[in-house]
């Protein structure tokens, strides 16, 4: 088949957002539309819902639905992720029964990685899958699982094998949440919020079918969804919507958007609200202080290299050179940005920083700042997981000595 | 791109992120050419002469290379490129720390002709610059070493067609060799009441001295004059603009060049982690060590997505440019000195000695913090600048 040019995507795109785009539809009959249409997700394959485009053209294709103002396939979200994974790894069974209701957003989906005994060492899960001869019995605990609450399936990395050595008994299942087996607690965080949730596993079942890929074969599926899970987090900026909103179509996306958005509405506070640095220093006359004016100044100074580095890295890539080390920095450098821009924050609060909630500056906002930044230094990989990374893949450092090699059941553990 | 898509598009929209492959090679060849005129012995042979600079590698990096031209107008000699190219070279010099008088001639003395000379005195003081035949420099900073323009004590006052100069320049970067003096003096005649005035070295009245500077490799000298004779550059009353403008000029192509050496740093420290072998294994394979080199890289990098981004700034005239220009200047001297300081901390005991290159890094570290301003002036200028 030969290489479609940019023109005659823009061209078939329009064409068909013309004969089909109506915000009066009902959303569900609209993202039907997607899945058959192949439009929703342009760059899968066509005998999966998308249309086979290089990954390249797919921003053509949002750029048409952005100047009709078409709503596309959910953003964010689990499911997304799961799909990546599935399209890699998955048996035909398992594309058939999920993959459709992805794009429909019928079934929201969580992942069950992290556990309370393996947070950075993700290979160190203990939740265990036994086979009793029909079914994979689960038990074991996992968590920081994000909309666990409402999910319909979870990806779960589980350990099928003890006596192998760590990455290799692990293996990789979909699992329904809606069954006896599955309890799903909110964990409450320490600025108040419970955006993740525990999930305990007492016996809950998995059918032989649900088990994506091959037993022992785990982490390399799961590594995949992390890859793409670093991809989706880079690529998350919104696109620019358009036009009046109005229709049925869009009163039901912001609907789902509510509810899929609900656990990161701090996340900006969690980034340090670099933005409102200098409104507050001008509205507590903090901007008359050399000291505060030096603070502000390293400030804005590291967050804008922040992010000319990784439009840098973007730049690179574009170019088709090899990604320099900027990618890998980006994580790193939003910590120090978070940090910098709390200890800025309270510097210009001064004992105000004591207050929270109503009687906090900014209705609270400068409070929920100190109270989360703490978590981006930790999220989706600690600033040391980061570092090891740095030193090993950038700069080619030696590896550090291991102690968790040999069968699993030997390792130390929690 | 068309003038009519140029007008409309804002400057900061035609700020690239990566360097065309033209600049990449540009670099590469660059590369090559310092790799051969200026390894750390030929550095170590040049910083204890007095000139500090080898004329024979001058020549060939003016007449091949067409280096101190490179920003210049076609007009005047140069090679019509801008800013971003001037901060590729400087990074690479910065890079291998030649010894030679670029950043005194070709940044501090050609920009400040460009910015305040009359098209006659363009034309005739930038093409000998072009070529390298003449050295220049720039004198701002005076006994105090201070880079406020309201610092600038030293005199111009009327005498025939001319001025006559009246006090004491410092910290003159390649003073003792430049041909051409270019003065920052405070004078009566302009509303602003700064003129930069231009006069041959071997002006009379005028006495140089070579300093010992802790950087062997800048040479800095002081300067008297008493009644010695100098012309006006440009028109009276444009001075203080014309020296504000060549200052964040050179902030940027100095934050280059620091972003070069930071680099080079950097390099040396995780070769050397890699190949020290401590209680039985590399000392690289330690976090210890490991971490601290990946936050210099990060370090290092930020620097430069400052540095590169306020050149590609000010070559396109985003009017953001000059408050970028302290932005540079004060993020690259604070990583590049803490990326020397690292650098010796992951030596250890060699990296203290005379015998390792980290010192010579380190002292252009150093000098480079200080020079055109300290990081926390920068920072008080670009909070000014931004009207916080």
């Amino acid at each position: 088949m030969s290489e479609l040019s940019e023109a005659e995507v823009r061209d078939e795109v329009r064409t068909w957002l013309k004969a089909n785009w109506d915000p009066n539809l009902p959303l569900l009959e609209w993202r039907n539309k997607l899945a058959d249409s192949g439009w929703g997700m342009p760059h899968w394959p066509r005998e999966w819902y998308g249309r086979g485009l290089p990954p390249g053209l797919v921003r053509v294709v949002e750029e048409e639905f952005a100047a009709v103002g078409a709503v596309g396939v959910l953003r964010g979200g689990i499911g997304r992720l799961a799909a990546a994974t599935l399209l890699e790894h998955g048996t035909e069974f398992q594309k058939r029964k999920f993959l459709r209701r992805i794009i429909t957003a019928e079934d929201t989906w969580c992942q069950l990685f992290s556990e309370p005994g393996s947070g950075s060492d993700l290979a160190g899960a203990t939740t265990r899958a036994d086979f009793d001869g029909t079914n994979w019995i689960i038990n074991g605990q996992k968590v920081w699982t994000t909309s666990a609450h409402h999910a319909k399936y979870g990806t779960l990395l589980a350990r099928t094998d003890w006596d192998a050595p760590k990455h290799e008994g692990l293996s990789y299942f979909i699992i329904d949440l809606k069954q006896p087996g599955v309890e799903v607690k909110p964990l409450r965080q320490m600025n108040g919020h419970a955006s993740f949730n525990q999930v305990f596993f007492t016996d809950a079942k998995v059918p032989p079918e649900y088990l994506v890929s091959r037993v022992g074969n785990g982490w390399q599926v799961a590594v995949t969804t992390l890859a793409h899970e670093r991809r989706f987090a880079d690529g998350l900026a919104a696109p620019t919507r358009r036009g009046p909103r109005t229709g049925r179509i869009y009163d039901e996306e912001r609907a789902e958007l509510a509810t899929v958005m609900e656990p990161y509405k701090w996340y900006p506070q969690r980034a340090g609200r670099v933005d409102l640095v200098i409104e507050r220093a001008r509205e507590t006359g903090a901007n008359q202080d050399p000291r505060v004016r030096q603070e502000i100044a390293k400030l804005m100074t590291l967050a804008k290299a922040a992010e000319w580095t990784s439009r840098r890295a973007r730049a690179a890539q574009r170019r088709g050179r090899p990604q320099g080390p900027e990618g890998s920095l980006g994580k790193l450098a939003a910590s120090h940005v978070a940090r910098s821009a709390a200890r800025v924050h309270t510097l210009i609060t001064g004992t105000a920083a004591m207050l929270t909630g109503e009687d906090s500056p900014r209705n609270g906002v400068i409070a929920e700042i100190l109270v989360s930044v703490p978590a981006v230094s930790i999220a989706g990989g600690t600033d040391e997981i980061q570092r090891n990374i740095i030193a090993e893949r950038v700069l080619e450092l030696p590896k550090e000595p291991r102690f968790d090699t040999g069968p699993f059941r030997n390792v130390r553990r929690n | 791109m068309s003038g009519a898509q140029e007008s409309t598009t804002h400057p900061a929209q035609r700020i690239q992120y990566a360097f065309t492959e033209e600049q990449e090679q540009f670099r590469a060849a660059l590369r090559r050419f310092l790799d051969d005129k200026s390894p750390p012995s030929e550095v170590r042979r040049l910083m204890e002469t007095e000139p500090g600079y080898d004329p024979a590698v001058w020549r060939q990096m003016s007449q091949e290379l067409a280096l101190p031209a490179i920003h210049l107008p076609h007009q005047y000699g140069g090679s019509g490129f801008g800013m971003v190219e001037l901060g590729i070279v400087m990074e690479e010099l910065g890079r291998a720390l030649l010894c030679a008088p670029y950043f005194s001639t070709a940044v501090m003395a050609a920009n400040a002709i460009l910015n305040a000379g009359s098209e006659q005195q363009k034309a005739a003081l930038l093409p000998d610059i072009a070529s390298g035949e003449h050295l220049a420099t720039l004198a701002v900073a005076e006994l105090g070493g201070d880079w406020d323009p309201h610092a600038i004590q030293l005199r111009a006052t009327p005498a025939g067609d001319g001025f006559l100069l009246d006090g004491v320049k410092s910290y003159v970067l390649d003073g003792h060799v430049s041909d051409l003096l270019i003065v920052a003096a405070r004078t009566a005649e302009a509303a602003d009441g700064l003129g930069l005035f231009v006069l041959p070295a071997d002006t009379r009245g005028l006495t140089r001295r070579l300093l010992k500077s802790m950087d062997a490799t800048r040479k800095i000298a002081r300067i008297d004059f008493k009644g010695a004779q100098a012309q006006l550059l440009g028109s009276v009353g444009a001075g203080a603009n014309a020296l504000a403008r060549t200052l964040d000029q050179a902030a940027i192509a100095l934050a280059n060049e620091m972003v070069g050496g930071a680099q080079k740093l950097l390099d040396s420290a995780v070769n050397y982690a890699k190949m020290r072998v401590q209680f039985g294994r590399p000392i690289g394979s330690f976090q210890a060590i490991k971490h601290k080199l990946a936050d210099m890289l990060l370090d290092v990098e930020l620097a430069r997505s400052t540095a590169y981004y306020a050149a590609q700034a000010a070559a396109v005239e985003d009017p953001e440019w000059p408050a970028l220009a302290c932005m540079a200047k004060a993020a690259a001297s604070e990583a590049y000195l803490r990326t020397a300081i690292d650098c010796i901390q992951i030596h250890g005991g060699i990296g203290f000695t005379w015998d390792n290159d980290t010192h010579l890094w380190f002292k252009r570290a150093k000098s480079s913090e200080v020079f055109l301003g300290m990081p926390d002036y920068h920072r008080e200028l670009l909070m000014q600048r931004w009207r916080v």
